[in-house]
């Protein structure tokens, strides 16, 4: 029988069970705060990336601790990814003092800049020159490690897409571009917006790598960035991967959905990201039912702690509100 | 003491920086071998190479981003930004990303650049190459705001901006690149948010920017010879901004004209006017205040036109004289 999986050569059995795990946390928590959003527990908007699970795993999955990311206003599922805390996330998105931003950042905000998360963004495209920079420092101080930069095909219209990829390329520098193609910019058909079919086809116009993989598969996202994080680490410049996949959710909170059908939409939850690992893993004998259960277990409990400690948590005081505007 | 040209200073506060310090680098758009469009990094790629003087490509939005992200991750950047007309095509990464990274992240991160910048009219370059934008930037939180007017304050200006954990907007005019004064051969800085009184004087006090204290300057000397007293400051910085010295300084006079090239309309004068409105100077006035601003007009080619957009020295004498008058 083939396998149902193409597996990175270096990966072990625990890293396939965390790549599950990781892809859980990822779902529990972006439904958890799809629940707090209808019950209007917590303010502001949100992006969830329900749907997404294996292109933020799957690209994280293949960096070493020391590598960076820049992530988009769609950025639960990266800092997820990227190791951030759970319950200091919720804690954000419930405006609360122990969040990754104290409570003033909110959703689009999260970053861990210490641990190599540079930041959700809320400006669509506002990642690609920063991470590009970042890139700069590792060339410039030889450090080594190579940025990943998370955008979606919207952003790929922008013009800071094309300045900073024509640079980052002139420059050779450490960065993997990777398009998170989930058909949508807010409500703008990818194929309404741009008229090609592939956002990695841009690549060639600035001379370098574009790779299209499976956005639900995450092997094929990390044999696909692997390759495009080996290229920038050896010197040889950016590239883009572009993984197709598709958000289950809205754009929003505030989103009826009104452009696209519920046949699209159940065709993409057919080809559910977690469910196709978990399943792969089991008929490979890599996992049982039973431990596919746990691991769902402990995902789900994570989230639901992360609950309570965002309530139990306190809330900033007006003291706060000019407090770090200056370093 | 040697003098040098503004130019000349600039340059010098950022070679001497530069050897000190290996995290600064410059970069921006033909500063390389052709030495920037005004000739101030001239020389520079000789000594330091072109890994650190780097020319960037025509793209404002990529080069802003890319120093935001060098920033973050640990390097000292320096943006030069052929006219400072073109913020407006840097302006998101500016105000959207360097401005608030700091405070979005909860305190955590810091962006320790500087856009260097020229700024205003006086060379026929007309209306997309002689704007004085200073205003927009003052309104962000985040940003500090350096408006240098002489040789010796530009190298300690630019010294301080270096040293600052946050991003620094420095504008350089360039009608005042060509004057001179004595600079110290070795490197000092100027404390951001410490005003400058160029002339004291007991009769009104002239509030000044950039090039306006020059013209302010030479109006003092005229009025002297009708025997008034003209003291004349240069807040230097805008953010932060040394209000006691102006306070100060009114309290002293009891008169208060401000000058700036900007356009009146919504321009830093208003905010001048204002703090003294708001503090305990407003009890010592004689006079309504007078604001002095550039007519809210693109500036013209024509080189009468271009004059008459802007104060002129004998617009300067003519509004201390209104405000003497004043009963």
């Amino acid at each position: 029988m083939t396998s149902l999986i193409n597996l990175p050569a270096h990966l072990k059995r625990d890293d396939l069970t965390d790549l599950l795990k990781q892809m859980w946390q990822i779902r529990f928590f972006e439904e958890k705060v799809d629940e707090f959003f209808a019950k209007g527990m917590i303010h502001g908007t949100t992006h969830l990336a329900v749907g997404q699970e294996a292109s933020a795993v799957g690209s994280i999955a293949v960096l070493e601790e020391r590598d960076k990311i820049t992530s988009t206003h769609r950025g639960h599922g990266h800092c997820i990814a990227k190791g951030a805390e759970v319950n200091r996330m919720m804690a954000e998105l419930f405006g609360r003092t122990t969040g990754y931003c104290k409570g003033k950042g909110g959703s689009m905000h999260i970053a861990d800049v210490e641990k190599g998360n540079l930041g959700a963004n809320g400006i669509v495209g506002g990642g690609f020159a920063i991470a590009a920079g970042a890139a700069l420092t590792s060339q410039m101080k030889n450090e080594g490690y190579v940025v990943l930069c998370f955008f979606g095909d919207g952003a790929s219209n922008e013009g800071s897409f094309h300045e900073a990829l024509n640079l980052a390329s002139i420059w050779k520098l450490p960065v993997v571009f990777v398009c998170e193609n989930n058909q949508y910019g807010m409500s703008g058909p990818a194929k309404e917006m741009m008229n090609i079919e592939d956002v990695a086809a841009r690549a060639e116009s600035y001379g370098i790598p574009g790779k299209v993989v499976d956005g639900n598969d995450v092997f094929d996202v990390m044999n696909g960035v692997s390759e495009a994080v080996d290229r920038a680490r050896t010197g040889q410049g950016p590239s883009i991967v572009e993984a197709k996949t598709y958000r289950w959710k809205g754009h929003s909170k505030s989103d009826a959905k009104k452009y696209r059908t519920r046949e699209e939409e159940q065709k993409w939850r057919a080809k559910d990201p977690i469910a196709r690992l978990r399943d792969a893993l089991i008929q490979e004998g890599l996992l049982t039912e039973e431990g596919a259960t746990e691991i769902k277990a402990a995902a789900k409990k994570e989230i639901e702690d992360s609950v309570e400690f965002s309530k139990q948590s306190p809330m900033p005081t007006i003291d706060d509100l000019m407090e770090d505007i200056y370093a | 003491m040697r003098e040098l040209t503004y130019l000349e200073a600039v340059r010098e506060a950022m070679s001497q920086e530069m050897r000190q310090n290996e995290d600064v680098f410059i970069l921006g758009e033909d500063i390389g071998v052709y030495g920037g469009a005004f000739g101030v990094t001239r020389g520079m790629i000789e000594e330091f190479g072109p890994e650190r003087i780097r020319n960037t490509p025509i793209s404002e939005a990529a080069i802003s981003g890319t120093a935001v992200g060098a920033a973050l991750t640990g390097m000292r950047p320096i943006l030069e930004l052929q006219f400072s007309d073109f913020m407006t095509i840097a302006m998101d990464n500016m105000v959207n990303q360097a401005a608030k990274i700091r405070y979005m992240y909860g305190g955590k991160g810091k962006v320790p650049m500087v856009l260097r910048t020229p700024a205003g009219s006086g060379t026929g370059a007309a209306a997309q190459h002689s704007q004085s934008l200073e205003a927009w930037m003052a309104h962000v939180p985040g940003l500090k705001v350096v408006q240098p007017s002489t040789a010796y304050d530009a190298k300690g200006l630019l010294k301080a901006a270096i040293d600052e954990d946050n991003p620094v907007i420095f504008y350089e005019h360039k009608l005042c690149y060509k004057t001179k004064s004595d600079v110290p051969e070795e490197l000092y800085s100027i404390p951001l948010g410490q005003a400058d009184i160029k002339r004291q004087g007991s009769d009104v006090t002239i509030v000044a920017t950039a090039i306006m204290v020059h013209k302010s300057l030479e109006a003092a000397l005229e009025l002297e010879k009708e025997g008034i007293s003209v003291e004349v400051i240069d807040p230097r910085t805008l953010v932060p901004l040394d209000t006691d010295t102006i306070i100060e300084s009114v309290k002293k006079t009891s008169r208060l004209v401000v000058v700036h090239e900007a356009v009146k309309r919504g321009g830093f004068g208003g905010e001048i006017a204002s703090v003294i409105a708001e503090s305990e100077a407003f009890d010592y006035l004689d006079a309504p205040i007078k604001r002095l601003g550039g007519k809210a007009v693109p500036i013209p080619y024509n080189p009468e036109l271009e004059k008459s957009a802007i104060p002129s020295v004998e617009d300067i004498v003519a509004a201390v004289k209104e405000t003497l008058n004043h009963r």
